[in-house]
């Protein structure tokens, strides 16, 4: 962080800041000293912030249009699609913003993986992204929910059914969830309740999140320590602000593309069919981002057992700091890690392949061994892998990439000093 | 390079899981194909194709299917059958509603207004089922989008009555159809040759009336659609515009340092 004092120029910005030091932290975060290295996987945290922006306006505007009731959820959604005006481009903004969102926090925690970001100092920066992970995927079940067509009644069923599986109370936790005997309308409407409040949460946890990030600063791409401000940053503005937009545009495009042209695909034709408690459809899948999920517990014969590989799998996640014992945080110095890495990426995408398929005979095998491996990467190979691993060697530093560099902080500071004698 | 590589690579997995999960169902025919011109970039609707396709509804398939989520007033609307305002009047005028409690608090008829929602077919769902057989006959609105492969689907169904294969038992109400989940579908093949007679001298064709009814049912399952092509159109010039000049805005400032970006 940069350590210099802020003082502003004009004589009322000094007696503001003074009393709220508003100017001080727009300084800070302007000034945010940023490793120039940064690729453009980094630009996915801005994009995220985009799309939760996107995804709470679109939201609040669809809420004064919706109504949150069983008898009339359907109806409302259509009167938001036909009557009221661009009802469409918000709903197809929300809807397709969602798998958006989704797309681009894989890939950013895909980055964090590759590169290391969670290791120290950064645990609690990844802590709180996979509460927000977590969070996100609440939300955006819930309000897959709320235009109550076929799956978004039966989804809602098979995922709090999985409550029941829980010995001894499962059974009144579920009854207690539905607000009654089975999905029906007081569901619906803590559902839609709970849709609104979450992305806040989300909010707030995302503060945190940067806040937390600002503390250490950014890794990069070679994962070494670096002096702030040095010659291995550059301040956040204008360098990052414009890659950041430049990416965000791309990601724009992409996402124009899906509302304008394709709104539909990445939803399931059953849930324009309004919700009928007496007809199953043939599959029940859940939306896209959730299938490797969704495999990972079909794939336990158990029903409580497969809830519970279902949460252990995102709370592996959690414990990851601890879990990967290499003092070294990118890949690119880890020959061996690279491998893994990229077969973690396959496993995942595997059991999101699998999770659409209906489980049984070849899909049901697959979806065994991949589920096995998920946890095999995080619980065996990581700590193993950390300590008898030969990493090559790491550069000093951004712009000098000679040997001898080091992941501990007070080694780079060392470095620089060094450098700065030569 | 390597990491155009591996998005390429990337890009390819994920959409191939997102189209293997729109055929997950799998085990159906292959739907037949038509060249929609409500399909691609600057799609839109063929607006002769829509009145025709609104004849066929009234005259064949309205007597059992309705349509609840439109008004009489869309018919006028612009991107629609886009007939005049007049000619949509007349229409909503041949149906009778209930409405009221007047001042007596009686409960009256009127002909329709271009305001009312299109008059349903049955007054619930059960009369519905009572009488077509068992089975309810889904209301059409948003037919389209409700169902895998959509337009493609609907005329695939229209077209796929058939004889059914030697050593299948079908029951009494009970139709073959190749494109039907199941094959098996309680709808009488709806469609012959001349059952409507086309104003505009078109010849009513099944496989011309099949066409008409499918692009006016995804003109009520997407109401906006050419409004959301044209928009989408302009969306893409602008951020395309917009990003090349971020490009090169990006390029300028990066080059005060050594690094490239």
């Amino acid at each position: 962080m940069s350590d210099h004092e802020y003082t502003p120029k004009s004589k009322v910005g000094k007696w503001f800041n003074d009393r709220l030091p508003l100017l001080t932290l727009a300084n800070h975060l302007t000034d945010y000293p940023t490793p120039k290295n940064l690729n453009y996987w980094w630009t996915f945290g801005g994009i995220l912030t985009f799309c939760l922006i996107t995804q709470i306006i679109t939201g609040i505007v669809l809420g004064m249009h919706y109504v949150a009731h069983a008898d009339l959820a359907f109806q409302s959604v259509e009167h938001i699609m036909r009557d009221v005006n661009y009802g469409w481009l918000i709903r197809y903004v929300h809807a397709n913003g969602a798998s958006m969102f989704f797309l681009a926090v894989y890939i950013h925690i895909f980055r964090s993986l590759y590169y290391g970001s969670y290791k120290s100092p950064r645990e609690v920066i990844w802590i709180i992204g996979m509460l927000i992970y977590f969070l996100m995927m609440a939300t955006a079940f819930m309000g897959y929910v709320l235009p109550w067509g076929q799956m978004s009644f039966w989804g809602a069923t098979v995922i709090t059914n999985l409550f029941s599986a829980i010995p001894l109370v499962g059974e009144s936790i579920t009854n207690w969830l539905w607000g009654g005997y089975s999905v029906d309308n007081p569901t619906l409407t803590r559902f839609f309740s709970l849709h609104y409040l979450f992305p806040f949460l989300i909010l707030g946890l995302v503060v945190l999140h940067i806040w937390a990030l600002h503390v250490p600063g950014n890794n990069n791409p070679i994962g070494i320590d670096i002096k702030k401000p040095s010659k291995d940053t550059v301040p956040f503005h204008p360098y990052i602000v414009i890659k950041d937009a430049f990416a965000l545009l791309i990601f724009l495009l992409i996402f124009a593309f899906f509302v304008f042209f394709s709104p539909n695909i990445l939803g399931h034709a059953d849930n324009y069919i309004e919700a009928n408690p007496l007809v199953t459809p043939a599959h029940i899948v859940p939306e896209w981002y959730l299938l490797p999920f969704y495999a990972i517990l079909r794939s336990v014969p158990d029903k409580l057992l497969g809830v519970i590989a279902m949460f252990a799998a995102i709370f592996v996640l959690v414990i990851l700091p601890w879990l990967d014992t290499s003092k070294v945080r990118s890949t690119v110095f880890r020959p061996i890690y690279k491998q893994f890495y990229w077969f973690l990426v396959a496993d995942v995408l595997i059991l999101g392949y699998v999770g659409a398929m209906p489980a049984e005979g070849l899909y049901l095998l697959i979806a065994r061994v991949a589920t096995a491996y998920y946890f095999v990467h995080f619980l065996v190979i990581l700590p193993f892998l950390g300590m008898k691993e030969k990493t090559t060697p790491l550069p000093l530093s951004i712009t000098e990439p000679v040997l001898g560099g080091s992941t501990d902080m007070a080694m780079a500071r060392n470095n620089s000093d060094f450098k700065e004698k030569l | 390079m390597k990491i155009f590589l591996k998005l390429t690579f990337l890009f390819v997995i994920i959409s191939s899981l997102i189209l293997s999960r729109a055929n997950a169902a799998g085990e159906q025919q292959e739907l037949l194909k038509v060249d929609w011109s409500f399909k691609s970039f600057f799609g839109k609707f063929d607006r002769a194709s829509l009145q025709r396709g609104y004849q066929v509804y009234t005259e064949v398939c309205a007597s059992c299917h309705s349509l609840k989520h439109l008004s009489y007033r869309n018919l006028a609307e612009k991107g629609g059958p886009e007939f005049t305002e007049l000619e949509a009047k007349a229409i909503a005028s041949n149906f009778e509603v209930t409405d009221g409690p007047n001042s007596d608090g009686e409960m009256f008829e009127r002909p329709a207004k271009l305001s009312d929602k299109f008059v349903m077919p049955y007054a619930n769902v059960q009369e519905a089922i009572a009488a077509n057989g068992g089975a309810y006959p889904p209301d059409m609105s948003v037919l389209v989008k409700a169902r895998k492969g959509g337009a493609n689907y609907i005329y695939s169904v229209l077209m796929g009555y058939d004889e059914p294969p030697a050593g299948m038992e079908l029951d009494d109400g009970v139709y073959y159809n190749k494109y039907m989940y199941g094959n098996k579908i309680k709808m009488s093949s709806p469609l012959d040759d001349d059952i409507v007679e086309y104003a505009d001298g078109t010849k009513a064709t099944v496989d011309q009336m099949a066409k008409d009814v499918t692009t006016f049912l995804q003109w009520t399952a997407e109401p906006h659609l050419e409004t959301r092509h044209k928009l989408g159109f302009r969306v893409i010039i602008y951020l395309s515009v917009l990003t090349v000049l971020v490009y090169f805005s990006m390029k300028k400032i990066w080059s005060r340092i050594e690094t490239k970006v």
